[in-house]
């Protein structure tokens, strides 16, 4: 009877979702040379372009972290709708606001 | 096998497991789904400062551009190095706690803590060489736009919003600093191990989302013309 209690509590144990050493060590040199690319293109003048280019290299490097270091890619569905949502909010603050300051008459 | 071990195999009972759940498992999801709700609050409570960055940058490019001109990027560089070099350690912590190895998840985390501190002492080193040549907003604000002296109030400005970021992001490092070493304490002891990790993660959800607060920090205060 305990040893049928103990396999129970087993059975309840976190369901293992050990990540491989290859793939952290992988997402740390994509982070690491991206690190190196938003510098590079930096130092090249683009015009209007460089802000959007090192905002997009930025956000490739979040997502980077938040899928695997952070785990959301095997976690549960529910995970995902906060994470999401986040992003959305923050998406939403961002919009409304410039969509005042941009439409204004006179010069912001 | 550590004593703790020993307990849950007399007890049946994982001594963390809070009476409130049902099980570890339950435990885990709840926990970590805990962790990402204060998360997401943290990700409108920096957006609230990008935005305010992102509408006054709009107003005043050249300020901006002026004032970008103080910063090192080499410095800057080099410290998102070592903050996502303390990610790696953060993560490599978690995956030493799932795979039960003890000493691997310590010293993981004094890794983490010593990488940690030198982002923080490099910028305080950057703190220090801003006040020096005046550009701390404020009384203490000497510094004056030598090319266009109608862009100092801008620069001031840019600093002001230099100083307000990046002041909040090392206000989350020195957290995240005292919080390790009661995690160090904690995995010396050999509380965390496969069927009990999730402070560890939880921890690193932490740790992960101070990483990426920087991730935008460095090229919008450092890298702009």
């Amino acid at each position: 009877m305990q040893t049928h209690q103990h396999d129970e509590q087993q059975a309840h144990a976190p369901a293992h979702h050990v990540a491989s050493l290859a793939m952290y060590f992988g997402v740390f040199i994509a982070l690491m040379v991206l690190t190196m690319a938003t510098v590079a293109v930096s130092r090249i003048d683009l015009g209007a372009l460089n802000t959007p280019l090192a905002l997009v290299i930025a956000i490739v490097k979040a997502v980077l972290v938040i899928l695997f270091f952070m785990h959301v890619i095997q976690s549960s569905r529910l995970t995902w709708v906060v994470v999401v949502s986040a992003f959305a909010w923050l998406a939403v603050m961002f919009l409304l606001t410039f969509a005042d300051y941009l439409t204004r008459g006179w010069p912001v | 096998m550590t004593t703790l071990e020993t307990d849950a195999h007399e007890e049946h009972h994982h001594p963390f497991l809070q009476h409130h759940f049902e099980d570890l498992q339950q435990q885990h999801e709840a926990s970590t789904l805990g962790m990402w709700v204060f998360v997401a609050q943290e990700i409108l409570f920096f957006g609230g400062l990008f935005l305010a960055y992102a509408v006054y940058r709009a107003m005043f490019p050249e300020a901006w551009s002026a004032g970008a001109e103080h910063q090192d990027w080499m410095i800057g560089a080099a410290n998102t190095a070592v903050l996502i070099g303390s990610s790696l350690t953060m993560a490599l912590a978690v995956w030493a706690a799932q795979m039960n190895r003890r000493m691997l998840t310590v010293w993981m985390l004094v890794a983490t803590l010593v990488l940690g501190s030198v982002f923080v002492g490099v910028k305080g080193f950057e703190y220090y060489e801003h006040v020096h040549h005046g550009l701390f907003p404020g009384t203490h604000f000497t510094y004056v736009h030598e090319a266009d002296p109608a862009l100092t109030p801008g620069v001031q400005l840019f600093m002001t919003f230099y100083f307000a970021m990046t002041g909040l992001h090392a206000l989350h490092m020195v957290v995240g600093a005292g919080l390790l070493i009661w995690f160090i304490w904690r995995a010396w002891r050999g509380h965390f191990g496969p069927e009990y990790y999730g402070p560890v993660e939880i921890m690193g959800l932490y740790w992960h989302f101070v990483d990426i607060v920087w991730i935008f920090l460095f090229p919008l205060l450092y890298l702009i013309h």
